[in-house]
Parts: structure tokens; C-alpha cells; sequence
């Protein structure tokens, strides 16, 4: 039955396929299948994978953090972040929200192989952790003339 | 997604989405205090203001990405932070206290003095 209707271009079922899989694109997983180490929505820090063919560029969207306490790890391509923020909220208050992560996290990616673990450069401002590491020489573009 | 995350270096788009920052909100007796996570909102891309009775929370988010950068994972598709709250009369909307640091924003917004509580002695 509902083979039918997403059968019709322009239908209600097909343009809610058609939306699930710009986001599924969007989000870089469709057509391929989810990463292990992916996590599921709402993970704390966000993080942002930016890419070019000198380097690659993780953004931890971690505010309001003491970045010598963080942990962060590289081994071959796997970047592994890990820190905490706890959040007092003791005192003699009256709470109407607490909405702001508290406790320890860790997030891990998976970055393209071609990283080189021994050039990596950390930086935080403004509450972004900016991982920035250089990719071998080799996996750069050359221009290949043909004689 | 490839767009979004190379217009981070670019004023943001009106038409994008905004970020809804998320917020401790607490009550002690000389006001209000809201603490915001605005990660990659610096000093000068913040906006706070007050008109009528509404507070404005605003910010722009700002990291440094090659114009040429392609993104390969992009959990923030945004580079705005808006949220807005409707203050009553008894806080102070003029004299409302602001500071940044490391992406978390903190807003104390007092009582007017007369609004503050007074223990009411229950006679026997």
C-alpha cells in the first residue's frame, strides 16, 4: 500500500523520503551506513569536520572550559576528545532552567586516513576547541601534465 | 551542508536558521541570572538588548575556516545564536550586567529594590 503512493512523483510520502534523504545527506551518512563510533543526536560537545587538501580542521563547540584539562588523543586518524564541565548547581536558588550540559564527555571521529598524527595544532577561543591537523604530502592534488 | 559550513568565515544569512543557545536560568532575592552556551560568539559579534519588554540575546558565530574548506561532518548548521524572554516590570531592564568568556555568556538582570522579597512574619 504505501509502495503506491511513494510510487507517484509529488506525493506526501515521497517528498518526506525525499526530505529524510537530503538530511541523511546533509548529514554526510546516506547512502553509506553510520559510523561505529558515531553518536546519536544531541551529543555534547557539537563538533564540525572542515576539510581541504592541506589539512584537515575539527571545531569542538565546548564553551566554557579550562583547555589544559582536556584530553585529546590522535592515533592514526582516529581523534579521540575527552574533558569534563561540571556545572554547580547548588545554592540558594531557584532554578527555572538547566539546560547546559554538565558532567564528563568524550567524543571520538574518525578523520581521513591520510592525516599525519605528528603534525597536529590545537587552539581554544571563544569556546571553540580548533584541532587542525596537516595531511601527508602525498595526498595532496598534483597537476599531471601530459607530454 | 557544504555551504553552510563555508559561509562560517561570512556575515551570516538572514534566512538561516538560528541556534537556540541553551540556558541555566536561576532566581536568587536581587534578581535573575541566565548563563548561555554561545561557543564561537566573540565580545563584538554579541548582541544583547532590551525593547519594551522583551530581551534579545543574539550572536554571531565566528571560526576560522579556508573559504575552500569542504565539510565532511557538521553537527552546527548554523552560524546564529538567537533567543528572546519577556522580562517583568519588577527587574531592572536598564541596568542589566553582561559577561563573555569562553563562550558562555552571563546576564544578571536585578530586582527593582522595593520588588525584592521580604519575609512576611506570620503573627501568633
Amino acid at each position: 500500500m504505501f509502495g503506491t503512493f511513494a510510487g507517484f512523483p509529488g506525493t506526501f510520502l515521497n517528498d518526506l523520503t525525499r526530505l529524510q534523504r537530503e538530511l541523511d545527506e546533509s548529514l554526510g551518512g546516506w547512502p553509506y551506513a553510520a559510523e561505529l563510533r558515531s553518536p546519536g543526536r544531541g551529543a555534547w560537545p557539537p563538533l564540525n569536520i572542515g576539510s581541504t587538501p592541506e589539512r584537515v580542521d575539527v571545531y569542538l563547540f565546548a564553551p566554557g572550559l579550562d583547555p589544559s584539562r582536556l584530553d585529546i588523543s590522535l592515533q592514526q586518524n582516529l581523534l579521540s576528545i575527552a574533558g569534563e564541565r561540571r556545572i554547580e548547581r547548588t545554592g540558594d536558588v531557584r532554578r527555572y532552567r538547566n539546560e547546559r550540559f554538565s558532567g564528563e564527555f568524550r567524543r571520538t571521529v574518525t578523520l581521513p586516513d591520510d592525516v599525519d598524527p605528528d603534525r597536529v595544532d590545537a587552539s581554544y577561543r571563544d569556546g571553540v576547541l580548533h584541532v587542525s591537523v596537516e595531511r601527508r604530502e602525498a595526498a595532496k592534488p598534483r597537476r599531471i601534465t601530459v607530454s | 551542508m557544504n555551504d553552510q559550513t563555508k559561509t562560517e568565515t561570512r556575515p551570516a544569512r538572514r534566512d538561516e536558521v538560528a541556534l537556540r543557545p541553551p540556558m541555566d536560568i536561576f532566581e536568587d532575592a536581587e534578581g535573575i541570572t541566565i548563563e548561555a552556551d554561545m561557543p564561537g560568539v566573540a565580545k563584538d559579534r554579541l548582541h544583547v538588548q532590551v525593547e519594551a519588554n522583551t530581551l534579545l540575546i543574539e550572536g554571531e558565530v565566528q571560526i576560522d575556516l579556508p573559504e575552500t574548506a569542504e565539510a565532511l561532518y557538521a553537527d552546527v548548521r548554523s552560524t546564529r545564536y538567537s533567543r528572546s524572554f519577556t522580562l517583568s516590570s519588577e527587574l531592572q531592564a536598564d541596568n542589566i550586567d553582561a559577561a563573555l568568556k569562553d563562550g558562555v555568556l552571563r546576564l544578571r538582570i536585578p530586582k527593582q529594590p522595593e520588588q525584592r522579597p521580604r519575609r512576611i512574619e506570620v503573627k501568633t
